[in-house]
Formats: structure tokens, C-alpha cells, sequence
């Protein structure tokens, strides 16, 4: 026999952020735009929506007509009070859904969402949270489109809190919110970017193309000394990786957010 | 409300009766974790069950003297997979609460790493939960839960809270860490209660 566990001694460091109720909501494409050869941004009117925080997400439901309906979730890439919601979808190789988003929707087409979901994987400006901790963001592939509207969030609030962001990508062409991130970077609150190419890098980079390894990330990201908050998105195995080492490092395992992005 | 979406079909024309609404099936094991997977040695590992009035705890030696199930279930996770006839070993809840007096019928499952879940009491009994060690025959990975995970597969999978360290009674039920951040306060996939 020992000591229990107690509410207090295990609880969960942070409360939850007040984010809008979630529902139903029938969404209309706007735009599309081919964000990589193997993803598409969709800009969705959804009348009704109320508005979501930086790093939320969404269910997309799609109905055939024989009424077989498949369902899916998606980072949102964009934030705030408008009911214009942007997402940037990645197609799976066998996937279902995403095949569809990617390469077959057009404006006009009509789907349902469910949302806006999930209020821990969220940023909010240090002058709503009080929390004026640096933040690094740590994407992977598609990962990057919760960190991004978190960065764009960042930028629209002129939130001193620093901002950095490690990007682990394939190629050039892999990546996500290219021009975006460009303005980003020199707004007034910048962002810090650092990209990891892991197949190939433009001509005359200063690194290999390679995994990211312990040492890279390390250097890419704010050290543990400073208490950044931390979050993490990307394939499991990304992230996996990725959370452990920051561990190793001596980050407080409560500051690191994950959000993995799994099989089907 | 669902109206057909312009050019979908869609490919899963087998539908399985063992699929809840709104599931998709997987094959592989896709991981939902809001933060790092916490390092649990067997050697520190402990179990503790905390009523009104006191405490049971075991230690890993303890806890694999017990009677063991094998269980062989379907799981759904609130993200949209399932995946059938999964095989897990584990002991009973049944076995952890026979000694456990108590007039409370809520419970919050606690994690190795903070996480907490909450789930009605007699939903943990009468041979629907365990504390799963193994699944498909091998110890339990890290980062499915390992070394020892609730699991409640009657319930969304957040419920099967991972890295479990104990049970604490409580007299009303009160949200966990998920059901604070979205997720339903019950969670029956048959239901779909997914959100509140």
C-alpha cells in the first residue's frame, strides 16, 4: 500500500480555453487552390459557424448517393470570428475522402462540417491567456497547417510573444503556405522559421537533405532554459520522435501539445 | 440535414454491422495523445484504486499474480477508426474492485503524465473493462499505453485512458482531461456522443 493518486497531484496543468460550441453546419467551397502537387487549400463560406480558435480542428462529412457517407477531421488553417474557414488537405495514397478534397472538389460544392473541435491542441493571444511564455511550433508535412493558423493568429494579433516555427518537409515544392509564410516572417510580431528539407533542399542550402536528428532540433528551437510552450503536429511517428527528444532536452513534458496525425 | 456531396462515391460499399456510425475501419493502429508518451518502468509502476474511505494499490508483481482475461473486442476512437477484434489480456475491473467498498458511482481514471478520465462506475464492471498489459500477444508499446492502459471498449477509446495509474472514486461525475477539452462526457460510439 502507498500513496494514491490525487486530483490534485496528477491534474492537467493548463485549463481549458472558452472556444465556441461545436454543431452541424452546411459549408459551401469558395475557392480551391493547389497548395503542393499533393495538396489542395479549400476555402470554405459556412453561415452560421462561430468563429474558432488557432490550432482547432473539424469533421468533414461527404455523402454518395447511394447515401454511404464517409467522415474525416481536418486541421483548420485559419482562426477568429469569420465564417470563411480555410483548410488545407494532404491526399493519402489509399485514402477515401482526402483523394476527393484534393482532386475532385470545386466551388460550389456543398459538404457538411462538424465543428469547431478540440480546445487543447489551441493558441490564443498572451493578451486574452496572460500566458507570455515563448512558443515553438514543430511541424511535419501537413502538419504544419494547425501551427500555421497559430503563426498567422500570432501575426494578425501583434502578439509580443516570441514565435518560432520548425518546418520538416520534403522538397521546396512540399511546402505549405509558401508566400504566407514569407509575410509572416517579416510581420511586425515576426516569425522565426526554420526549414528541414528530408528528400531535397533548393539549390545552395547549407544542409543536406535528411531526417531531423536530435542535434538539428536542438538547434532550431528555443531552449528548455527558457520555458517555451511547445507544440508538436505531424505523422505519429513524427511526433513520436520529435516529443521524446524534447524531453531529453529538458523541456517540461506539460509545455509540449501534440497532435498526431494517424493512419486511415 | 445530409444532402449528397457533388461527385463522391466513396469506396467502403461493404458495410459492417460491427461498425458504429460515422467509423471508418482500419487495419493499422492510429495513436490520439495530447502530449509527449510518458516513460513508465514496470519497476515504479503502481496501481491504486482511492475510495471515500481508503486506498488498494498493487505493484506490477502484485498486479500480474492476479487473474488474468483474455479479451478479444472491436475499438472505436472518437477520430473516426475503428478497428475489430482486437486481442488484449488484462485483469478485470471485476477483480480490482473485489475488496473496493464504496458508496461513490463515478470514477476519474488517472495517467502516468496527468491525463484523467472520467467513467460511471457500473460501466467498469459486470465484464466490461480491464487494465490491459498486452495487445496481439505482445507487451503493450508506450505510446498505445504501455506498460498497462484501461480499457473500456464499450466506450469512444479516449475512455481506455493510456498509461493508467489509478482509479479515484468520486461521488458525482465530473469531467476528465478530454471531456474538458471537447470530447463527450460519456462517449458510446453507438450514440455517437463525440462532443458536447
Amino acid at each position: 500500500m502507498s500513496d494514491a493518486p490525487t486530483a490534485q497531484a496528477v491534474a492537467p496543468s493548463a485549463a481549458p480555453l472558452a472556444v465556441p460550441r461545436s454543431g452541424w453546419h452546411v459549408a459551401t467551397v469558395a475557392a480551391t487552390h493547389r497548395e503542393t502537387p499533393n495538396a489542395t487549400r479549400i476555402e470554405l463560406d459556412v453561415p452560421g459557424w462561430p468563429g474558432n480558435a488557432a490550432g482547432q480542428h473539424l469533421d468533414v462529412r461527404l455523402t454518395a448517393p447511394d447515401g454511404y457517407q464517409a467522415t474525416r477531421s481536418y486541421s483548420i488553417a485559419s482562426s477568429g470570428s469569420s465564417t470563411r474557414v480555410v483548410l488545407a488537405v494532404d491526399k493519402l495514397p489509399d485514402g477515401e475522402v482526402s483523394p476527393y478534397l484534393v482532386d475532385d472538389v470545386r466551388a460550389g460544392d456543398m459538404l457538411e462540417v462538424h465543428g469547431p473541435l478540440g480546445a487543447f491542441f489551441v493558441w490564443a493571444p498572451a493578451a486574452d491567456t496572460g500566458d507570455h511564455r515563448p512558443v515553438q511550433l514543430i511541424a511535419g508535412g501537413s502538419g504544419v497547417v494547425p501551427l500555421y493558423a497559430m503563426a498567422h493568429a500570432h501575426a494578425d494579433a501583434s502578439d509580443p510573444t516570441p514565435f518560432r516555427l520548425l518546418y520538416s518537409v520534403r522538397t521546396p515544392d512540399d511546402v505549405y503556405f509558401d508566400d504566407e509564410f514569407a509575410t509572416l516572417v517579416d510581420a511586425a510580431a515576426p516569425l522565426q522559421l526554420d526549414v528541414v528539407y528530408t528528400r531535397r533542399a533548393p539549390e545552395g542550402w547549407a544542409t543536406a537533405p535528411g531526417r531531423i536528428m536530435r542535434e538539428a532540433l536542438e538547434a532550431a528551437v528555443f531552449p528548455a532554459s527558457e520555458r517555451p510552450r511547445v507544440f508538436v503536429c505531424g505523422s505519429t511517428g513524427f511526433v513520436e520522435r520529435v516529443a521524446d527528444w524534447l524531453v531529453e532536452l529538458g523541456h517540461d513534458p506539460r509545455s509540449i501539445r501534440t497532435e498526431r496525425y494517424g493512419g486511415a | 440535414m445530409s444532402f449528397i456531396t457533388r461527385g463522391f462515391s466513396g469506396r467502403g460499399r461493404e458495410r459492417d454491422d460491427r461498425l458504429p456510425p460515422g467509423q471508418t475501419l482500419v487495419t493499422d493502429f492510429p495513436v490520439l495523445s495530447a502530449g509527449p508518451t510518458p516513460e513508465v518502468d514496470t519497476d515504479d509502476w503502481e496501481f491504486t484504486i482511492r475510495t471515500e474511505t481508503g486506498a488498494h494499490s498493487w505493484n506490477w508483481d502484485e498486479f500480474m499474480a492476479l487473474k488474468i482475461d483474455d479479451v478479444d473486442t472491436d475499438i472505436h476512437c472518437v477520430t473516426h477508426w475503428s478497428k475489430l477484434g482486437t486481442r488484449w489480456r488484462g485483469v478485470s475491473l471485476d477483480t480490482l474492485f473485489e475488496d473496493v467498498e464504496t458508496q461513490y458511482d463515478y470514477v476519474m481514471a488517472h495517467s502516468y503524465g496527468g491525463y484523467t478520465t472520467n467513467v460511471p462506475l457500473d460501466e467498469l464492471l459486470d465484464g466490461k473493462a480491464w487494465v490491459a498489459f498486452e495487445f496481439d500477444g505482445e507487451p503493450l508499446d508506450p505510446e498505445h499505453g504501455g506498460p498497462a492502459r484501461l480499457l473500456v471498449p464499450h466506450l469512444y477509446f479516449w475512455k481506455s485512458a493510456k498509461w493508467v495509474r489509478g482509479l479515484v472514486m468520486m461521488d458525482q461525475d465530473e469531467p476528465g482531461f478530454w471531456e474538458q477539452n471537447g470530447y463527450h462526457i460519456h462517449g458510446d460510439p453507438w450514440k455517437e456522443e463525440r462532443y458536447w
